[in-house]
């Protein structure tokens, strides 16, 4: 909603636009923005790298949950320009071809752990750095790892389930889950 | 909910970065972790014309451990401090109460030094900061200064930091020896706000309580230390006087209403925390006997 | 011979698209397309006197500010009333941009056109509208007092008023040898799917043609609407629904200011424009749902059978009514349940407040109705100190009894009439699952550790697959590829796969080679709508009509083309071959190709069709007069009325002595939707559906100061819960086909929502030994409710009336 800011808004005018200039999914990307640009805008705006998705853009659903040096942050949490000295992977960097999911991406699909798919890619993201942590979790601990992205389809339990398979899978083992 | 415009400012060390805020500070903010400052931003509660970007500024990203205790840059973010070993151990309060920063993808960007500089009564660290008899390392255009803890926060988002000065450290004091510490809170969700918590520090001789200091969050202004060592004192732990601990901190306690639970229901909730806290306490002493 | 795939967890077709991002969610298009924010009414209710946009136009990048007084036409006139009904004698509508008075906050009053949303926020913050504030009107109790009123011709706030009766309930109440009275509340929640709302308008300057991409629950819908207010042609507008990033009913709205207005401006701007809503408006200017006061009285018998039941409630519609009264007309009649009610008398009152609108969320006035049945329930049994399970028992419908007529009318317009169900058996499925027998050993051990644990229950009746209709279409491809459309809008229901299921098994084809599009008015221009757990009942139905009449299709053309009968062919992965000589076949593709006789070989395979192919009489027309080219049908699913899944839910809950802190610690489910069509989704769809229910059963309602201020506008403050919060669910499934339509299909999308409030409260009450009358209840509330138990100013039980 609008109409409420004061006057910080500048003068009528063209704003200055910074170079701003990423490292993503292992490719430097530049763009000219605003120091104002969210990272999380700028992926999906600026680079066009659309899977990164908004929820609430105050940091709650996390569902445009990114990894910076491969840990899990909050893309509308984070400036562009902020951004530039770290490592930035996307749902894209996870695996972008449909035909070729990775571990994490495969988990979920076996679980049925998405419905609508908007929050997803940040339980990806989320997902992927938790694993590298914490390789083979316990339930209740996997179920703790997702705890900080909102899912209004799922009612979580497949989620659950899909760490643990995604866990399985890291490790080489492939048997098919039970249902 | 895009933030308004701005002026960046990326400063690359500590000096740089002061001379910026000698000139924008009074319309200015640092920005570090930016976890507090970013929703703020988008919502354009706040409409600062200048940010400065402290995030490329060297030498603020340490964690050091020594004899007096924990000295946390103002880059380190609270993952950090959670995974740090060492600090860990000198003061495992640090760990216990970290864990309690809102969730893994908020710690991995915000930063210990910023929470504390950002007051919040519903932040863990400044409740830790004055349990620990912390300090807060400033530089400014006047040049360094440090300032304790106690004198550090004057209200709900409130200290005696000045715009152009920035917090560069906080120093988190070793208990005495003997001393074990628990941090307990409860939110309504898991890693929301907590509607009450509690951070305690008791120190035994032998079996024998001969201080213990609680500090809380979400319950007072400023996070202010009550001294419990009068109830306690003398006692061993097993014999916890759960009535009268939970008396004490009901009287210090000063909580707001708000739309998620009343000031009563949270003053309940305080003592009730303390007093489970002590009880894990009891529990992991005798444990440690047995 | 191919694995028949209905009935079968088969994985969603969907999935690698979006677990990629590959998926298209509506703000994903359109790079390039400008951007609109809008100024909102910060006001509950207040007359604007004035708008000075002041500088706002200047800024670098802004294209146009527009307030109502720019709008034309239809534009500028209220948006519709889309459910009329005799009862609802004081509909209200708002504007695209209110004009003379705003009626909540939130309300739109002036629209932004930018290069990017930040610097349309940018001019919002420049723009200064003068308000004169008036008193508003928040809470049903003020709404009922009518000191003050929402809408000046709207007299006593009173929207809507209906009172439906069954038997004679002042007799039967008489009678009744036992009496009580509930005063009952429940408060608002919403939808709150995590894609808000968003439209992208697509003006063709050279054709004069819309195109619109919205986050919609009815393509077809907001198809009708916008060419009506924008005056075009159907022809001249289409709808491509993209991904839709849930929907759960808000959805459904439309067509929503915002979708009015960004074509509006595309087509006078000439420039691709969208909006991409955010979470502050979200809270503030799409919908809610829930709140209602309700006051029950009941007679009953010394075994606890329903005599008489008379209910009274009072139903919070917001600010304005552009869905009718159709979530008060669900609670009054789907309150009834598994249950014989004896006399039944309902009356409702549809109410304004200065509040976000009111329009169906996931249950739908289901939850409320249920809420008021089963708290109603407990109370009996307490009253009678009878098992709470038993009480039920006694009051089911029995399955003998099917179809069994209730005497309403249902929000469709037609009977409230149950087609199927054993409730005796979901029942004793329940009471398995759950342990029932055993609880109080479970209780008594619990309270030996200093636990205090209580066990909860609930029933419920979903009426689900209402009308009027959907469609579907089949087309095979030449290549064997089988296109699949209906009309209807997918937000993760997982359409894609479950209508493939259906087509596979109907045309004997392999799933991968069935591609089903949904929600796009080009593919499919005939179609309702997402809502009431309909899609697999209408669309599922629809496509399996479809494919059958692309089924004889082929059979004729292939029996035609291997000299055989058609009753001597089968169809399997999409191939035809005579039955006991599988050598004697030909494939789908192939039949295709006949099936469209060609003047014109675009490839080797089409050659077979051309004129002088030879495959064809000389004496028949190419085309014969009963038939159309191609190998590709439509049909319609419409029902008589709808079919109606049941469920039964139990709870246990723990309850903290000091802090009254509530833990579930198991939630089990017992559902009847049918036949499953995929169970894996069926599953899915409940549990999605007890994690909302959770939440507005202990964290989730929207938070008005009295000044209609809302108070928790965000989600940090309105509480949705994270997997800390909700339970592992246990499920049971019984699958008692509907006899109404050819699948045997009942709708699965709200079931898991329904009883949660009740189920909750039941298991907490259980567990405390206070009465619940009022949901959602946290633990402060619970804390507080103790108090008053404890000084006497609640009672345990309430007096006879």
């Amino acid at each position: 909603m609008s109409g409420q800011a004061g006057s910080a808004a500048g003068a009528p005018g063209a704003e200055e636009l910074l170079e701003v200039t990423l490292r993503v999914n292992g490719v430097s990307r530049t763009a000219g923005v605003p120091a104002r640009r969210l990272l999380s805008d700028f992926l999906r705006h600026d680079l066009g790298l659309t899977g990164t998705h908004v929820g609430c853009e105050h940091g709650v659903c996390g569902a445009c949950t990114v990894l910076l040096d491969g840990e899990p942050a909050r893309a509308c949490l984070v400036f562009a320009v902020s951004a530039q000295p770290h490592e930035v992977t996307t749902v894209e960097g996870l695996g972008s071809d449909p035909g070729a999911l990775g571990p994490v991406q495969r988990a979920f699909l076996e679980c049925h752990a998405l419905q609508c798919g908007f929050c997803t890619p940040g339980f990806l993201t989320t997902v992927t750095a938790y694993l590298e942590d914490t390789p083979d979790p316990t339930e209740a601990e996997a179920r703790e790892a997702i705890s900080g992205n909102l899912c209004r389809c799922t009612g979580y339990q497949n989620i659950v389930s899909a760490v643990l398979r995604a866990a399985e899978l890291r490790r080489g083992a492939t048997p098919e889950p039970t249902p | 909910m895009k933030p308004a415009p701005f002026v960046h400012h990326a400063p690359r060390t500590v000096p740089e970065a002061v001379a910026v805020l000698a000139q924008v500070g009074h319309d200015g903010k640092v920005l570090a972790g930016g976890q507090s400052l970013v929703p703020l931003l988008s919502m354009r509660l706040v409409t600062p014309g200048h940010l400065v970007d402290i995030g490329g500024v060297a030498g603020l990203d340490a964690v050091e451990v020594d004899e007096a205790g924990v000295r946390v840059g103002a880059l380190v973010r609270h993952a950090g401090l959670e995974r740090h070993a060492e600090a860990a151990d000198a003061l495992p309060l640090l760990r216990q109460a970290v864990r309690h920063v809102a969730h893994p993808a908020i710690r991995t960007r915000g930063t210990t030094v910023g929470s504390v500089a950002h007051a919040d009564p519903a932040g863990e660290m400044p409740a830790v900061l004055a349990l620990c008899r912390g300090t807060v390392e400033v530089a400014g255009p006047r040049g360094g200064r440090e300032v304790a803890a106690a004198d550090l926060f004057t209200g709900p988002m409130e200290t005696t930091l000045e715009p152009d000065e920035l917090a560069v450290a906080v120093r988190f004091e070793r208990f005495p020896a003997g001393t074990r510490t628990a941090f307990a809170e409860s939110a309504r969700r898991r890693g929301d706000y907590a509607l009450a918590g509690v951070a305690l520090a008791v120190t035994l001789a032998g079996e024998e309580v001969t201080a213990a200091r609680a500090s809380f969050v979400s319950v007072t202004p400023v996070p202010d230390v009550l001294d419990l060592t009068p109830v306690l004192a003398g006692l061993a732990l097993p014999e916890l006087p759960a009535g009268e601990v939970a008396e004490l901190v009901r009287g210090h306690v000063d909580p707001e209403s708000d739309i998620h639970a009343p000031a009563e229901y949270r003053r309940m909730l305080a003592a009730e925390l303390t007093v489970r806290a002590l009880r894990g306490l009891r529990d992991e002493a005798r444990a440690g006997a047995a | 011979m191919s694995t028949r795939q209905v009935g079968e967890k088969v994985q969603r077709r969907e999935d690698p698209r979006l677990l990629t991002g590959n998926g298209r969610f509506v703000d994903d298009l359109g790079r390039g397309a400008l951007h609109a924010a809008f100024v909102r009414s910060p006001h509950a209710h207040a007359r604007i006197l004035d708008i000075d946009i002041g500088d706002a136009w200047e800024l670098e990048g802004v294209e146009a500010v527009y307030t109502w007084e720019d709008l034309p036409g239809r534009v500028a006139e209220p948006l519709p009333v889309l459910i009329p009904h005799p009862a609802l004698t004081h509909p209200r509508t708002g504007y695209c941009l209110a004009t003379q008075e705003v009626n909540h906050v939130g309300e739109a009053v002036v629209m932004v056109v930018a290069r990017d949303r930040y610097l349309a926020e940018d001019a919002c913050a420049r723009i200064r509208v003068d308000y004169e504030p008036l008193p508003p009107v928040v809470g049903i109790p003020a709404a009922r007092e009518a000191a003050r009123l929402v809408h000046d011709d709207v007299p006593g706030n009173v929207a809507a008023t209906l009172l439906q009766e069954v038997g004679d309930l002042e007799s039967a109440m008489a009678a009744a040898p036992h009496r009580l009275t509930l005063d009952l509340a429940v408060e608002r929640s919403a939808s709150t799917p995590l894609e808000g709302r968003g439209v992208l308008a697509r003006w063709d300057t050279d054709d004069g043609s819309l195109r619109l991409y919205s986050s919609t629950q009815t393509s077809t819908g907001l198809r009708a609407a916008v060419a009506a207010k924008l005056g075009l042609p159907l022809a001249k507008v289409e709808v491509v629904t993209p991904d839709v990033g849930g929907g759960f009913g808000v959805k459904i709205v439309h067509p929503w200011p915002e979708e009015v207005l960004v074509p509006w401006a595309a087509r006078v701007l000439g420039h691709d424009v969208k909006w991409t809503e955010d979470r502050r408006e979200h809270f503030v200017s799409a919908a809610h749902e829930r709140g209602q006061l309700q006051e029950v009285t009941v007679g009953f018998d010394d075994e606890g059978h329903l005599l008489a039941l008379d209910v009274r409630f009072w139903h919070d519609n917001g600010a304005y009514t552009p869905y009718g009264i159709i979530v008060p007309i669900i609670t009054a009649t789907q309150l009834l349940g598994p249950y014989k009610p004896g006399a039944y008398r309902v009356e409702f009152w549809s109410l304004y407040t200065n509040t976000v609108l009111v329009t169906p969320y996931r249950g739908a006035g289901r939850p409320q109705g249920c809420f008021a049945m089963e708290r109603t329930m407990d109370a009996i049994a307490a009253r009678l100190g009878l098992d709470r399970a038993e009480v039920r028992s006694r009051n089911f419908i029995q399955p003998e009894e099917m179809p069994y007529d209730q005497g309403l009318m249902f929000q469709d317009g037609r009977p409230l009439k149950y087609d199927s169900g054993d409730f005796p058996a979901s029942l004793a499925a329940l009471k398995a699952l759950v342990g029932w027998e055993d609880f109080e050993g479970y209780r008594a051990e619990a309270e030996r550790a200093g636990r205090r644990v209580g066990l909860g229950i609930g029933c419920y009746v979903e009426g689900t697959g209402v009308g009027p209709y959907e469609g579907g279409h089949v087309h095979v491809e030449t290549d064997g590829r089988v296109n699949v459309a209906t009309g209807l809008t997918t937000q993760g229901q997982g359409h894609q796969t479950v209508l493939a299921q259906v087509v596979a098994d109907e045309l004997g084809v392999r799933l991968e080679d069935v591609h089903v599009t949904t929600g796009d008015t080009r593919a499919m221009p005939y179609a309702v709508g997402t809502f009431a757990s309909r899609g697999a009942v209408m669309s599922g139905n629809a496509v399996a009509l479809a494919a059958r009449v692309v089924r004889a299709k082929a059979l004729r053309i292939a029996a035609d083309a291997l000299e055989v009968s058609p009753d001597d062919l089968e169809i399997a992965d999409g191939v035809v071959s005579v039955r006991g000589a599988p050598g004697t076949a030909v494939d789908l593709g192939t039949v295709a190709v006949l099936a469209n006789p060609l003047r014109y070989a675009f490839d080797t395979a089409a050659q077979a069709a051309t004129q002088f192919a030879g495959t064809f009489d000389p004496q028949r027309p190419p085309v014969a007069e009963d038939d159309e080219p191609g190998l590709e049908g439509r049909d319609f699913y419409s029902p008589t009325q709808a079919t109606f899944a049941n469920g039964m839910h139990a709870a246990v809950v723990e309850t903290d002595p000091v802090t009254a802190e509530v833990r579930i610690l198991r939630y089990c489910v017992v559902h009847d939707c049918g036949v499953m069509v995929n169970p894996m989704i069926v599953e899915g769809q409940v549990h999605g559906g007890v994690a909302q229910g959770v939440g507005g059963a202990l964290y989730e309602r929207m938070v008005y100061d009295e000044g209609g201020q809302l108070l928790n506008a965000s989600f940090m403050d309105f509480l949705m819960p994270y997997a800390s919060e909700v339970p592992h669910v246990e499920t049971d499934h019984l699958e008692t086909p509907s006899p109404l339509n050819p699948l045997g299909l009942k709708g699965a999308g709200e079931a898991g929502t329904i009883p949660v409030s009740a189920v909750i409260a039941s298991a907490i009450e259980d567990a405390e030994g206070i009465p619940i009358r009022s949901m959602p209840i946290s633990p402060p509330e619970l804390w507080a409710l103790r108090q008053q138990h404890a000084a006497g100013t609640v009672t345990a039980q309430e007096g006879p009336s």
